[in-house]
């Protein structure tokens, strides 16, 4: 198939428009995380490591990276099981108020974090629960599950479920069906919804903020160095360090993405 | 006939207040090519489901080769199914679909690379194990489907409409290798379909359901020549009805009367009612002859006018106005050399005659 060359015509000056201011920002991140002066400014001084060095000695960075790390992973992978079986019982069983349902569990995405927060957080000290990385993960979870089944619902209703009818009538049980069957198929929504869960878990804010008592995730750590402009440069390097992993993991899962498009059965 | 290896018990489903199988009370023999036959909503899917284990029945009971199943799931039923739309595993190549189902068979892994490669070759898709499921033609995906049900060696295969997504020369292919296929490996075959050509050339016997009845089930010969219903006699194939009433019967001919035919005369074993009360006629198209000079006024002879006619290679279609009928008479002759020359067109004067023991006499219903 022969792509078709790209004129300059008014609509390709703003395609290039906005990528720049999309992704601008973004550059200036590395750009600066090599940069030999404290100052975000320029004209640039001169290349060094630097700031990576001081990153890899930075205690309360890494910390706060490993903490985001840990929250993320648990509430990407609880949310992601809890998105797959809440998603299988509304595609699959016949349910009275199925409607209902669905858009009582949307509702976090619709009320604004910082009510949630709070709520949170009063259910939190009524209960007499110590605030800790466990409370930040619970909100998150909170936030993340409609996320997961939305993205999960879909992928369920785009798949027959005679397939997994079809599972039942060569003699594999209901475990077996879901392993052999709905889980290879859906697949490619389980990795979207780990990521999406993950990213949202691991830059979330104003919850963290609420809930994380005195285990400070990364979003929260780097907020509370922006008073120090020496420590500034060592935040950006680590910037730059996410940026390039996000982009790395963007790639492999939109790969994943498109062979589970490939395996998509035709739909009917 | 030879043992059954289904029997159905009085099964009747219901959906919420839709009645989807209303009483179904029959069997099926070892061995026999099946049809249940109906027009869409019939309940035709839903008794197969039944059968399969995906639906539990509201009432009755199923007994698969003497043993009852009415609650066992599917995976532990002695059928298969094949689905309408095939359900071929996606992510799973050919050899893989096939080979599903034998994770529990005991069979080391060069047996089971044996028996799928008997199985391409059964479905005439030599060589085909590596290729992917989306690799696959509509033809290909439905043998395939096939083939996974069939290495499990059921007592019954299900067919689903296997066909319905075909067009209409591989259907007829398909339709062949399908029925040549059931007697090579002799399981019995529970087809449901709404075509009723497919089920007349495929089935040993088949059931025609109505509105979740099933309202009868014979060889495709009786069905199709000695309907015991009117739904029945329409829903195969083409027929003319005509209200008649009974007047004498002797010597085994029944002599009636009907305000569009005139004087009737039916060879049959008893009267369909007492003299005097009425009786449908029905006479399929072919059992018609035209006659172009006038026949005179003696029974199973009417005079009519010509209307339009459809050439179909083979044979024409035409239909013949009679006088106090507002719907045109459906007849059809095989276009043999000579036979069709004296016909004129349109508003031409003909006669239809037809024998004795053509029409076949059915209850008048209200
Ligand atoms: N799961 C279900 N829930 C509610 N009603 C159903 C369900 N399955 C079938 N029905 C109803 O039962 C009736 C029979 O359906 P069924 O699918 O058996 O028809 P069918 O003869 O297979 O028709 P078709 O030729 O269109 O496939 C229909 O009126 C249908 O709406
Ligand atoms: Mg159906």
């Amino acid at each position: 198939m022969a792509a078709t060359r790209l004129k300059l015509n008014g609509l390709g000056l703003y395609a290039i428009a906005y990528l720049g201011f999309l992704y601008l920002p973004v550059a200036v991140l590395p750009v600066f995380s090599f940069n030999d002066s404290q100052y975000v400014a320029f004209p640039l001084k001169g290349f060094t490591l630097r700031w990576y060095d001081e990153l890899a000695d930075s205690y309360g960075l890494l910390n706060a990276l490993g903490n985001s790390i840990r929250v993320a992973l648990c509430v990407s992978v609880l949310s992601t099981v809890l998105g797959v079986f809440a998603a299988k019982a509304v595609t699959r069983y016949r349910m009275h108020g199925r409607g209902g349902l669905i858009g009582f569990i949307m509702v976090p995405l619709v009320i604004p974090e910082i009510i949630l927060g709070i709520s949170l957080l009063m259910t939190f000290s009524l209960s007499d629960v110590r605030l800790s990385l466990v409370t930040v993960g619970i909100g998150h979870l909170l936030l993340c599950v409609p996320f997961s089944m939305l993205v999960l619902i879909s992928r369920m209703e785009g798949f027959d479920r005679s397939m997994e009818e079809a599972a039942r009538d060569l003699g594999e049980n209901a475990w077996g069906t879901f392993w052999r069957v709905t889980f290879p198929i859906i697949f490619p929504g389980v990795v979207a919804s780990l990521l999406l869960t993950f990213t949202i878990s691991f830059d979330e804010f104003v919850l963290a903020f609420f809930l994380s008592g005195s285990d400070a995730t990364l979003p929260l750590h780097i907020w509370s160095q922006l008073r120090f402009p020496e420590r500034l440069p060592s935040v950006l390097s680590l910037g730059a360090i996410i940026v390039v992993a996000s982009t790395i993991v963007v790639f492999v899962a939109e790969f994943v993405r498109r062979r589970g498009v490939q395996l998509a059965p035709p739909r009917a | 006939m030879t043992k059954a290896i289904i029997s159905i018990n009085h099964v009747t489903k219901d959906f919420g207040s839709v009645r989807a199988v209303n009483d179904a009370n029959f069997e099926i023999a070892e061995g026999e090519f099946f049809s249940l036959l109906g027009p869409s909503g019939c309940g035709k899917t839903t008794l197969l489901r039944i059968l399969a284990g995906f639906e539990v029945p509201s009432a009755g009971s199923i007994y698969i080769d003497g043993r009852d199943v009415t609650l066992l799931p599917p995976n532990h039923r002695p059928v298969n199914m094949v689905f309408q739309n095939y359900a071929i595993f996606p992510h799973l190549n050919v050899a893989s679909n096939i080979a599903f189902g034998m994770r529990r068979s005991g069979l080391s892994k060069a047996e089971l690379a044996e028996r799928i490669e008997e199985m391409l070759e059964l479905i005439r898709l030599p060589g085909y194990g590596e290729r992917g499921a989306h690799e696959l033609s509509g033809g290909q995906r439905q043998r395939v489907a096939l083939a996974r049900a069939l290495i499990k060696q059921p007592k019954v295969l299900l067919l689903d409409e296997p066909l319905g997504a075909l067009d209409k020369k591989l259907r007829e292919q398909m339709q062949i290798e399908l029925r040549q296929l059931q007697q090579q490996v002799g399981i019995t075959f529970v087809f449901v379909t709404h075509d009723q050509e497919e089920a007349l050339t495929l089935s040993d016997r088949i059931a025609v359901m109505s509105q979740g009845d099933v309202l009868e089930i014979s060889t495709p010969g009786e069905l199709y020549e000695a309907p015991r219903s009117r739904f029945v006699a329409d829903f195969i194939g083409t027929m003319n009805f005509f209200d008649c009433i009974v007047g004498d019967y002797r010597g085994g001919v029944l002599s009636a009367d009907s305000a569009e035919l005139g004087p009737v005369r039916v060879a049959c074993t008893t009267p369909p009612a007492a003299p005097g009360e009425g009786f449908v006629l029905a006479i399929r198209p072919e059992k018609f002859q035209l006659v172009f000079d006038d026949a005179g006024a003696s029974a199973n002879t009417v005079r009519g006018r010509m209307g339009p006619s459809a050439y179909l290679g083979d044979r024409s279609h035409f239909y013949v106005y009679l006088e106090g009928r507002n719907e045109p008479v459906s007849v059809a002759l095989p276009n043999l050399a000579r036979s069709l020359d004296r016909i004129r067109g349109v508003d031409q004067e003909v006669w239809l005659t037809w024998p004795e023991d053509a029409a076949v006499l059915l209850p008048r219903e209200e």
